[in-house]
């Protein structure tokens, strides 16, 4: 059985443009924390889910559950069914050429660590170089580091300027001949700098050097097409993108993934198994060994369903407008440093309070039922760049409104009071 | 601070101190209160050694032992003022105890007291290793103690 490449059809935006019909549509956000109402401020560690995704996780459980590609019943197949269909969508939402390019992992995370142990680890030598830059999450750090310590190669960081921006020409100048890899977050996730992924890929392509993009916090706040980017590999996490924890994406340029040995074996990555020998399933069942989060494959197309609905260029010009407001706001109040300056900002923004450590202030915050992220944000080479071991981090997600951000703002001032 | 206090007093001392307050909010507040009375760690002691595992603050613990008296005492330091008012509570309850006294006393007040959430394992502060240094620290010395007494 060979589904058609093609990827499933659009739903149509939503005609209304109104972001408090977006936040209705989750339960929790009407939930209180020490007595006051929620006010969630930390979508960049993971968005809360809409209740159509709730409800799909739940009525996939009641009616459509059973194991997938496997059973010859009817209920099976209907499962199966359900899940490639999700396929079918995230390819849609990422402009996929293919359905065999989409890969289900846990996590963004997950994603990376595939592609370091099976694209790169068996052609990385003594002396080889993986790129990444000074601002990227540890799981675009770590994983390569695991496999270049293997290998007797290195990981290279391309630094960032003060305003948080990478530097494309000291990128560019550290890609030599032994450059394996270059590795970049489209969206930071401490900063909030959308970094210019389009002339990175252009460099990388021109230098003929494999390029991944981790799109952990891009692609929930703007539209992706990754076949007119033209990356190698892509990344991102369902449950940052409205959708379940426990499931994530890898997209990979069918070619290269077409080449790549298998990762983890077991179930379902297998053509034939005997004690002679072992041949293996093709794209991209071959990265997916044993049973899959099925229901939380079924309701991340659900959750992808949600954002086209809203429309992702609307949702980022709303996300824009809150985070240039809080940025202005925030900046406003006594002894607050907003780390960087970049000129395009998404998703998430970071500072420092003076007097008070994060940590102080996001217990201080709680008790308002304000939730902020606070610490490095698994990013400790971006915070010792900027002289720090700690920040407080607030981010956006479709549900937030001027409301949450006026709730912070008169937090911190009167944090900041008290610490002054 | 009253020394001739044993350490099922302080818990009690501790208990009745959190007893006034209504809410969590007044119970940071007057964490904060003793975070800034809490006398810092000399620059020297704040060293990687000194420090505990934690992710978001920083926490500095630094143990001597008087063999004379028989008691552990404990200085601690942080870079975030409501971990240092737990780490003031942290010392009122373990430090200048006898390693017995230590191994013996579970961290349990605090959980009566509504912190409990604030001492959990994970990556929010380095309460829980300290208070797991604390208690290695006071095993070892017991046993040490208790071969000296044997051989004596």
């Amino acid at each position: 059985m060979s589904p058609p490449a093609a990827p499933a059809p659009a739903p149509a935006p939503a005609a209304a443009f109104d972001p408090e019909t977006w936040r209705a549509q989750f339960p929790i956000l009407r939930t209180e924390m020490h007595g006051r109402p929620l006010v969630y401020l930390d979508s960049a560690a993971s968005t809360q889910k809409p209740r159509r995704v709730i409800d799909r996780l739940k009525s996939f459980y009641e009616r459509d559950y059973a194991n997938i590609h496997r059973g010859v019943y009817e209920l099976s197949q209907r499962a199966s069914a359900l899940h490639d269909e999700a396929r079918r969508k995230v390819q849609r939402f990422l402009g996929a050429r293919d359905w065999r390019e989409i890969v289900f992992v846990r996590n963004a995370t997950e994603g990376i660590n595939l592609v370091a142990w099976s694209f790169l680890r068996p052609k990385l030598e003594p002396g080889d170089e993986i790129l990444v830059t000074e601002m990227e999450h540890h799981a675009n750090i770590v994983p390569w580091q695991i496999v270049a310590g293997e290998r007797g190669a290195r990981v290279v960081a391309a630094p960032i300027t003060d305003a948080g921006e990478i530097d494309l020409d000291a990128l560019a100048e550290r890609i030599t001949g032994r450059t394996r890899m270059l590795a970049v977050a489209w969206v930071s996730n401490v900063l909030g700098t959308v970094n210019p992924v389009e002339e990175i890929v252009a460099l990388a392509r021109r230098e003929g050097v494999p390029v991944l993009i981790d799109a952990a916090q891009a692609v929930q706040h703007r539209p992706v097409d990754v076949a007119a980017l033209g990356c190698d590999f892509l990344v991102f996490s369902g449950h940052k993108t409205y959708g379940p924890s426990g499931v994530g994406v890898l997209y990979g340029r069918g070619e290269l993934l077409d080449a790549m040995p298998p990762w983890q074996g077991g179930g379902d990555m297998i053509e034939k198994v005997s004690f002679a020998g072992t041949s293996f399933n093709e794209i991209p069942f071959r990265f997916e060994a044993g049973t899959p989060d099925i229901a939380g494959i079924v309701a991340l197309g659900e959750a992808l369903d949600f954002l086209e609905e809203l429309d992702l260029a609307r949702v980022e010009r709303h996300e824009a407008a809150l985070l240039a407001g809080a940025e202005r706001a925030l900046a406003r109040i006594p002894g607050l440093r907003i780390l960087g300056a970049p000129k395009e900002r998404r998703s998430a923004l970071a500072f420092t309070l003076e007097g008070a450590h994060p940590q102080d202030i996001g217990m201080l915050l709680d008790l308002e039922g304000i939730a902020i992220r606070t610490g490095h944000h698994c990013a400790m080479p971006l915070h010792a760049r900027f002289g720090l071991s700690a920040s407080a981090r607030m981010s956006v997600g479709v549900y937030t409104n001027e409301a949450d951000i006026d709730a912070l703002t008169a937090g911190l001032r009167r944090i900041a009071a008290m610490f002054q | 601070m009253d020394r001739a206090a044993g350490i099922a007093e302080e818990q009690e001392r501790i208990l009745e101190e959190f007893a006034l307050f209504e809410d969590s909010r007044e119970k940071l507040e007057y964490l904060i209160e003793l975070g800034r009375e809490l006398p810092s760690l000399e620059e020297r002691h704040r060293t990687e050694g000194n420090k505990v595992r934690g992710c978001q603050s920083q926490v500095w613990l630094v143990a001597e032992y008087d063999e004379g008296s028989r008691r552990l005492r404990f200085r601690a330091d942080s870079d975030a003022v409501i971990v240092r008012g737990l780490i003031a509570l942290l010392l009122r309850l373990y430090s200048d105890r006898r390693p017995e006294e230590i191994v013996a006393t579970p961290p349990e007040v605090f959980e009566r007291i509504g912190l409990g959430r604030l001492l959990t394992p994970g990556r929010q502060n380095g309460l829980y290793s300290m208070i797991g240094r604390i208690k290695e620290l006071a095993a070892v010395y017991a046993r040490l103690d208790a071969g000296r007494i044997a051989a004596s």
